[in-house]
């Protein structure tokens, strides 16, 4: 028989208050403020935008705050707060040749115009702890250069001028853009929708694979032709004055990786191309992005599907972390009636087991003897 | 949108009204709120719409210049308002509601000759600041950019 059961009201108001006295910490110290965590956790701040695929600093910030500092959970608050909200419309894509660029580095060319421009970057540092932060230590301003800046050419521009890489990125004409949050997902899916769900993919999941195809799993053999980051303007077309507006810039990482192809019946020779844009400063999700980017353009170029980087259904279900989390976490709450069924089963398939070895004694017994 | 809010010709070229709107979108609160409080006369802005907040959703080009994609959403807020007879629209990233409106009043101000030059000192406020700060960047980004030299090795 089953008997439902209530309770748990008062524990789990409870649970929450304790929650909120843990979060907040020692009283001691000052609460931490939002546009603290925005101007000196800025990177985290990023990777919740990305991963929510939702860009609002402030309110991830928030987000980051009311978590406690767990990304994930963050993430999960910012994606429940998008689902409040009424969607005005689609951006005019936005630019990414006219970025005001922070950073840009190629490998492919040490010389191009507009130069390897480090910007702020981990780069190069030793990655020793620093004892000066331990203190509310005084920082130098940077350092300024004079002069005219070249304009930042995109280096797939370079080596299309010789007929070498693959375009941009083309689909079959009329192809409207996919929305994974309008329509549910469906396999196999167009690259545009792919990039979709890579670009809010979880960060430690493409890196693995990306990795993974650099090691040997999926044949890859990349090279960085541009990681560029800086701010793109977002523009909105307004139906009622006929043009389209800009709205502001946001922030945006940006990775072409090149790989070799050795051509198949359809092509030529040529190298070939992933494509990484993300939300935010975040250039090892970026670059993740392209190599798996990469990866998964199997059906293009003929290439026989062999290692987890390069199946599509395997990698665009598995990379949402809010779906992954959801699923396995959901695995701590109450299961009593499952477990129940379970554990009744297998009560009897035990009895029923031990009935038959009395029934006969033989290999069983012996196995028990020794 | 509320059909016929903009019927009102506006005798502004329509580059000039959308350069202006996006600056308006990159102006700080403050700004527009000291703009609007030094005024002489604050005309009646009466609200057409909103400010309401919602989502963009923000494309990408695959490979950077290829077909469009959806690369996530952003947070946005608009709002209308009539102002001595024609509408003025505002609308910036973000979820700050009298921005916008301030914003739609701004927009407004600059289609009526008698305060278009007092919207105007705003704008070029705002140009001023945001070129001021793109330099800035630029300058500080060039300082890191790499200076390739060659080492000689051997005596020639």
């Amino acid at each position: 028989m089953y008997v439902a059961v209530k309770g748990g009201e008062a524990a789990i108001a409870n649970a929450h208050r304790l929650l909120a006295d843990r979060r907040r910490g020692d009283r001691s110290l000052p609460s931490i403020t939002i546009e603290q965590i925005v101007a000196q956790l800025g990177l985290a701040v990023d990777r919740v935008m990305a991963e929510a695929s939702l860009y609002d600093r402030a309110i991830a910030a928030l987000a980051i705050r009311q978590s406690r500092g767990d990304m994930i959970e963050a993430i999960f608050i910012l994606r429940a707060y998008r689902t409040t909200l009424p969607r005005f419309g689609y951006s005019v894509p936005v630019e990414t040749s006219r970025m005001l660029v922070e950073r840009r580095v190629s490998a492919t060319y040490k010389d191009l115009p507009g130069g390897q421009l480090l910007g702020p970057t981990f780069d190069y540092t030793h990655r020793l702890l620093d004892p000066s932060l331990l203190r509310d230590e005084q920082v130098e301003e940077p350092l300024q250069r004079d002069g005219e800046q070249e304009p930042v050419m995109r280096v797939s521009d370079i080596l299309a001028g010789e007929g070498l890489v693959e375009g941009d990125g083309e689909l079959p004409a009329g192809h409207v853009p996919g929305d994974l949050t309008r329509e549910p997902l469906e396999f196999p899916m167009a690259r545009d929708l792919r990039l979709q769900a890579l670009a809010r993919g979880d960060e430690g999941f493409l890196l693995s694979l990306a990795y993974s195809t650099q090691r040997g799993y999926g044949n890859n053999h990349p090279f960085v032709g541009e990681v560029r980051m800086g701010e793109v303007e977002v523009e909105l077309d307004l139906p009622e004055l006929g043009f389209a507006v800009s709205l502001g810039r946001i922030q945006v990482t940006e990775c072409q990786m090149i790989t070799q192809f050795k051509g198949s019946v359809k092509s030529p020779p040529q190298f070939t191309r992933g494509y990484g844009l993300v939300f935010g400063q975040n250039e090892r999700k970026a670059m993740s992005m392209s190599l798996v980017d990469r990866a998964l353009r199997t059906d293009e170029f003929e290439e026989d599907v062999v290692s987890p980087a390069q199946d599509e259904e395997f990698v665009i279900s598995h990379s949402d972390n809010v779906q992954a989390t959801g699923f396995v976490e959901h695995l701590k709450l109450p299961h009593y009636v499952d477990f129940q069924a379970e554990l009744d089963l297998m009560r009897r398939m035990r009895r029923e087991h031990d009935e038959r070895s009395r029934e006969e004694p033989g290999d069983d017994t012996l196995e028990a003897a020794q | 949108m509320a059909p016929g809010v903009n019927q009102i010709p506006s005798d502004i070229a329509p580059e000039r009204r959308r350069e202006a709107m996006g600056l308006l979108a990159k102006a700080t609160r403050s700004e527009l709120e000291q703009a609007w409080a030094a005024l002489p006369k604050r005309p009646e802005a009466e609200p057409v719409r909103g400010p309401e907040t919602g989502l963009v959703m923000v494309r990408g080009r695959i490979g950077g210049g290829g077909q469009p994609f959806n690369l996530g959403e952003v947070t946005a807020t608009r709002a209308s308002v009539r102002l001595q007879g024609v509408v003025g629209h505002g609308q910036a990233l973000g979820t700050d509601g009298e921005k916008a409106r301030l914003a739609a009043v701004f927009d407004a101000l600059l289609q009526l000759p008698e305060h278009a030059p007092a919207a105007e000192r705003l704008l070029a406020e705002i140009a001023e600041r945001i070129e001021g700060e793109d330099t800035r960047k630029a300058r500080e980004t060039a300082a890191t950019r790499v200076d390739f030299f060659t080492m000689v090795r051997g005596d020639d």
